[in-house]
This record gives structure tokens, C-alpha cells and sequence, in this order.
């Protein structure tokens, strides 16, 4: 272990020389091991195959998540794209039956793109996510600002409860609520009823209502979880400057905490809006119990779900999924490009 | 590559700086004007008892009417007691259609559980690598796993569903626990995460005793990495035992389905048949949302640091 220590600082990956690994046959001492990682030939056949090795065993580390993304992440992308160029003929069921594939080429997407239903699905959707998610971000916002406001401890005895609609899984939060809605068990039909209002919360009307008092019922405990830790992280000396100079509370909210936590609110919409665009267990659990107004296609996904394991036409549900990839992924790119170039 | 390497001392210095800020604190309250005063404080304090009851009111409403039987559920008013039938329902809940609610419940532990050990493994050896080791294509794995971040969720499922059929995972539990385990987020958690836990000093020493890389990986690795590991594990776990398309999609079989698929049933045929499930909906959502609720409180601060880390993705 006589050698210069610089070598090891040359890069911390690089082995120890005189370690048990460096099988130089001059051992550390050798003036070779001062050859700082060398693709000279010299260094190579000793050397070489010691770093190859740990580089192997390195690389080796990530070969089962690989080989699992491949088969389960990369297999179908490709696959969405290629099964989305065919078309198949079949004279059962599912597509099981007798069946005849053929080449169709873009012909499944200009179905897609003309298909009203579909649009008509992702006009809803869009304009759902318009009103729902601003309305979320506003009112965690508040909550974050007024959580800010509040005493510490008070803050985090509020904290724990508002996040409980975020720690009930989806699924029960839509069937709790459908039971708020419900005309025969629910709580709500007999409150309005009180200020002599007869609100059907299952019409075509009410429905996207319904449906979005329950998405800002399970999202703003998260958001303003992330919002109120951005706001942690501004420094308090801020404040108190702003303080000495005569800002009242609320123009400090608004001048100095919300430019503050604009990178959250930024990332916090972007994540529901392709969240609601993909919009699929809440309405198929209203179409539960309200068929008639939530029709099968009445969100993309629900018309992918439809045209695929109902009708059974898998090529043309999974354009219809690519179509829909790829306005998430416009939609994003838009909002992020819009938001940024605010910012600046 | 700051802007990853920063999230784990970010980490640690939430966890350093609390009692510091407690202090501060401690002094705003006794001097300056820190919190809001006076009849502001008030009004704070009304705004968030409001929404507090807008958050917690229908989950009281659920707790209420999973303790009453049928009839009062129609005739009493949500909001208190009635008789208490709980025990009766809940007998009801297990015993019904031969205890099928108990076998979803078991699926949904067997799933979320088994899928989300595997994921951890998974994640962490391979975080471990992509962090700690210098090899080629490495960059190529790390543009594939930020470039899935991209994917969303609804494309996948129809290619899903024709790959299961033909390699035979449809209608199968693999078909809910193997997807599940190689996730890129996890793995971008668990490489940012192994970045600042695992010093290579540290590893430097153990290959100068002599131990192999895969020794060192198994016997010190994973135990610097055990928070990356319950934060991952939690993640996973609670969306697992949340989801629903990916049963509804691959699983036809009653005995195989998770718990949140069995009540959709449940819902679904309360509505167009005699038998009224709504008492057994109600229980049920209740006796599956506990062990969420449980989980989520105990272990606040792994999901809490996930979360974050998520945010800053």
C-alpha cells in the first residue's frame, strides 16, 4: 500500500492498488499502477479485464430491472405501434375466433382522428380538467398558505386530517361519494332538500358536478402537502423583512410565497391534467349506478376500454390509445412551454 | 447531475433542520409577528375547521353506516349512530357468497405485497448500479427510464393485454404482480437515493477486505439503502392494493380478483339485482381503506420523502 493516494482520488470507481482485485503481477508498487485509467496497451491485459469485470458486475446490477422494463414496458410500446397499423377480421368474440390480420396502415388513425365519440369523449375530459384542475390548485394553495399561517402545531393536527381523503384508495372515495349522492342513503339529497332544492346529483347536468367535487376532494390534501413543504423551504428572513417594510400578510402570500412555490404548481397541474385526461375509474364507477347519463364512451379511456374488451377490436382501441398518448403528451409539452415561458 | 445528487441532502437536511426551525419558531411566537394574530388567527382558523370537515365528513359518514344495519341506513340520518350492528355486518361481509370477500382481501395482500418486494429488490440493485458503477450504455438506461416518466398509463394497457394472451400471464396473478415490479420511477428513486447513502469510500474498504461487488451489494448496499427501500416499498404497495383497471383488464376469475374489484362487482350488481349490497359495499370500502389509513400514518415519513422526490422529478 505504498502507492501515491492521488491515484484514488483520480476517480473513487477506480480500484485500490495493491487491493485484492488488482492482479498486476508487479503488485501496487509498480510504477504501472500509476498509469491513471489507461486504454494504453499496456496497462490493458492485467488492468483491462479487472475494470471490465467490475464494470460487468456493475452494468449486472441493472440487468433484471432491464430485462422486466423490456418485456413489460418496451415490448408493448413497440407493440401499441404495430398492432395499431392492422386490422383484424374475426368471426368471434374477443378476437380468438377465426381471424384474418392484414396490413391497414394509417388507416386505424384516420378512423381515430374523424371518430366523434372519441373527440366528443376528450372535449369532455378537457374541459372537466379546465374547471377541476385550477379549482384544486387554488384551493390547496389557500389551504397551504393558511396551514403556513397557522400555528406549527396547529398546522400539523390540520395536516394529518386533511390528508386523510388522500390516503383512501380511489376506488372507495368514488364509492363513498356516489353514497353522499345517493338519493335513498345519502346525507347530501336531504341537506339541499332544507333550502328546498331537489338536486338530482346523478343527471347529465349534475354528474360532472359530482365528479368533480370528488377529484378535489381526493387531490387537495396531496397538492397542498407539496405545496406547503415548497413553502417550508422559503427562508424566513424574508419575511420579516418584508414585515419591517409594512407588507401585510396577504400581500405577502401573494408577492412572495406564491412566486415561491410557482414550480409546484406548475408540476402539481401538469400531473393531474394527464391524470384527467386519462380519466377511467370515477366514471365507470358512476356508470354503475347511473348508466344512462355516463355512456361507454364517455372518456377516451372509456371508449379504449370499450373498443377493446367490449367490442373487441384491439387494433383500433390501441390507435385509439396512441391518439390519446400523444395529446397527453402535446397537452404537457403546451402547459410546460406556456408556464415557462411565463416564468421568465 | 447536482440537480439529482441535491435531493438526498435535501433529505437529510429537513431532518437537521427541524429542531433548528422549531426554535425559531419557538421566537416568532413570543416576539414578532410570525403567524397570523388576533381576529386574522380567527379566521385561519375557521377556514381550515371548515375544510377539515369537507375532507372528513364522508369518511365519518362511511364509518357511521358501516356500524348500522339496512334498515336504519335508510330511515336515520348518516351523520350518528344508530343501532350498533357493526359486528353483524362484518360477519355478514366474511361470510358472504362463502367468505369471497376474504379471499380478495388475501389476493390483494398476496399481489401488493409479493410485487412490491420484488419491485424494491429490483429497484435498489438496480439504482445501486446505475449510481455507484461506471460502465458503457449506462447513459442509455438512464434516458430510458426518464423517457418512460413519459408513457402514460392508458397507452399501455391494451399492448399489455395482447402480450399477456400470448405469453400466457392472462387471467393469471403474475399477470398482477410482475408488471409491477419494474418500475422506472422506483429505480430513478432508488439510484438518486444510493447516490448520497452509499459512500464509495465505503465500498473502496470492503473490496480492499476482499469481498466480491455482489457481497458487497447484499451485505452493506442494501442496508444503507433500507430507507429507499420502505419508501418504495410503501409507494408501491399502496397503489397496488389501489388499483383497478389493471384487475379489471387481466383478471376474468372471481377467486383471483383484488378487493377493490370485487366491490366494483359488488356496486355493479347492487343496482340491477334484488339483493341489496349497499351494507356490504359500505363495510367493505371501510375494512379495506383502514389498513391503508394505518399505513399511511405510521409511515408518513417515507411516503412524505417519496412524495417529495416524486414532485422533483
Amino acid at each position: 500500500m505504498s502507492v501515491n493516494t492521488h491515484d484514488n482520488h483520480a476517480g473513487l470507481r477506480e480500484p485500490v492498488p495493491g487491493s485484492p482485485h488488482d492482479r498486476r503481477p508487479g503488485g501496487g508498487a509498480s510504477p504501472r499502477g500509476h498509469t491513471p485509467r489507461g486504454h494504453t496497451p499496456r496497462g490493458r491485459i492485467p488492468r483491462w479485464n479487472w475494470r471490465t469485470a467490475q464494470s460487468v458486475k456493475g452494468a449486472s446490477f441493472t440487468f433484471p430491472f432491464l430485462a422486466g422494463f423490456a418485456l413489460f414496458v418496451l415490448v408493448p410500446v413497440g407493440m401499441a405501434l404495430r398492432e395499431s397499423v392492422y386490422t383484424t377480421k374475426s368471426t368471434g368474440g374477443l378476437g380468438f375466433g377465426g381471424q384474418t390480420v392484414s396490413f391497414a396502415g394509417l388507416d386505424n388513425f384516420a378512423a381515430g382522428l374523424v371518430d366523434g365519440p372519441f373527440w366528443a369523449g376528450m372535449l369532455r375530459v378537457f374541459l372537466y380538467a379546465l374547471v377541476v384542475v385550477p379549482l384544486t390548485q387554488v384551493l390547496s394553495l389557500a389551504l397551504a398558505l393558511l396551514l403556513d399561517a397557522a400555528r406549527r402545531r396547529t398546522a400539523a393536527r390540520f395536516r394529518i386530517a386533511l390528508l386523510l381523503p388522500y390516503m383512501v384508495p380511489g376506488i372507495v372515495a368514488t364509492m363513498v361519494w356516489i353514497y353522499q349522492y345517493s338519493p335513498t342513503v345519502g346525507p347530501l339529497t336531504p341537506f339541499f332538500e332544507m333550502f328546498g332544492l331537489d338536486v338530482n346529483f346523478f343527471s347529465s347536468s349534475m354528474v360532472w358536478v359530482s365528479m368533480g367535487n370528488l377529484a378535489v376532494w381526493g387531490a387537495v390534501g396531496f397538492t397542498m402537502l407539496i405545496l406547503y413543504g415548497a413553502l417550508q423551504s422559503v427562508p424566513h428572513e424574508v419575511f420579516e423583512a418584508a414585515r419591517l417594510d409594512g407588507a401585510s400578510e396577504l400581500r405577502i402570500a401573494w408577492s412572495i410565497k406564491v412566486p415561491f412555490v410557482r414550480g409546484s404548481l406548475v408540476l402539481t397541474s401538469l400531473l393531474s391534467i394527464i391524470g384527467t385526461l386519462q380519466l377511467f375509474d370515477q366514471p365507470l364507477l358512476f356508470r354503475a349506478v347511473t348508466p344512462e347519463t355516463i355512456t361507454r364512451d364517455f372518456t377516451p379511456a372509456m371508449m379504449i376500454y370499450d373498443q377493446a374488451f367490449k367490442v373487441g377490436n384491439l387494433n383500433y382501441a390501441t390507435a385509439l390509445s396512441v391518439i390519446l398518448a400523444l395529446v397527453v403528451g402535446v397537452a404537457s409539452a403546451i402547459i410546460y412551454r406556456f408556464t415557462n415561458r411565463e416564468e421568465s | 447531475m447536482s440537480d439529482t445528487t441535491l435531493v438526498p441532502d435535501a433529505a437529510v437536511e429537513e431532518a437537521a433542520r427541524k429542531p433548528v426551525r422549531r426554535r425559531r419558531r419557538r421566537i416568532d411566537d413570543g416576539s414578532s409577528v410570525a403567524e397570523a394574530r388576533g381576529s386574522s388567527r380567527w379566521v385561519v382558523l375557521g377556514v381550515l375547521v371548515a375544510l377539515t370537515l369537507y375532507a372528513v365528513g364522508p369518511l365519518w359518514w362511511l364509518v357511521v353506516a358501516a356500524t348500522k344495519n339496512q334498515r336504519e341506513l335508510y330511515t336515520t340520518s348518516g351523520l350518528w349512530f344508530g343501532e350498533l350492528n357493526l359486528w353483524e355486518n362484518l360477519s355478514t361481509l366474511f361470510t358472504y357468497q362463502d367468505g369471497i370477500f376474504s379471499r380478495w382481501l388475501w389476493n390483494t395482500v398476496v399481489y401488493s405485497g409479493v410485487g412490491s418486494l420484488g419491485l424494491t429488490l429490483v429497484s435498489l440493485a438496480a439504482g445501486y448500479g446505475l449510481a455507484k458503477y461506471r460502465y458503457r450504455g449506462k447513459g442509455l438506461t438512464m434516458g430510458l427510464i426518464i423517457a418512460s416518466f413519459l408513457i402514460p398509463g392508458s397507452l399501455m394497457i391494451v399492448p399489455s393485454f395482447i402480450l399477456f394472451v400470448r405469453l400466457g400471464l392472462y387471467d393469471t396473478i403474475w399477470a398482477m404482480i410482475l408488471p409491477g415490479m419494474f418500475g422506472s420511477f422506483s429505480v430513478y428513486l432508488a439510484k438518486v437515493y444510493a447516490e448520497g447513502a452509499v459512500p464509495s469510500e465505503l465500498m473502496e474498504a470492503a473490496r480492499i477486505d476482499g469481498a466480491g461487488e455482489y457481497r458487497i451489494f447484499f451485505s452493506m448496499g442494501l442496508r444503507l439503502l433500507s430507507t429507499a427501500g420502505a419508501t418504495i416499498f410503501l409507494l408501491h404497495f399502496v397503489a397496488s392494493w389501489n388499483t383497478f383497471m389493471w384487475p379489471l383488464v387481466f383478471l376474468k376469475g372471481v377467486e383471483k380478483w383484488p378487493v377493490m374489484l370485487g366491490m366494483y362487482s359488488w356496486l355493479q350488481r347492487g343496482t340491477d339485482s334484488t339483493v341489496d349490497l349497499t351494507s356490504l359495499v359500505l363495510t367493505g370500502s371501510l375494512v379495506s381503506t383502514i389498513p391503508m389509513v394505518i399505513l399511511m400514518i405510521a409511515m408518513q415519513r417515507y411516503w412524505r420523502s417519496g412524495v417529495t422526490l416524486g414532485s422533483l422529478k
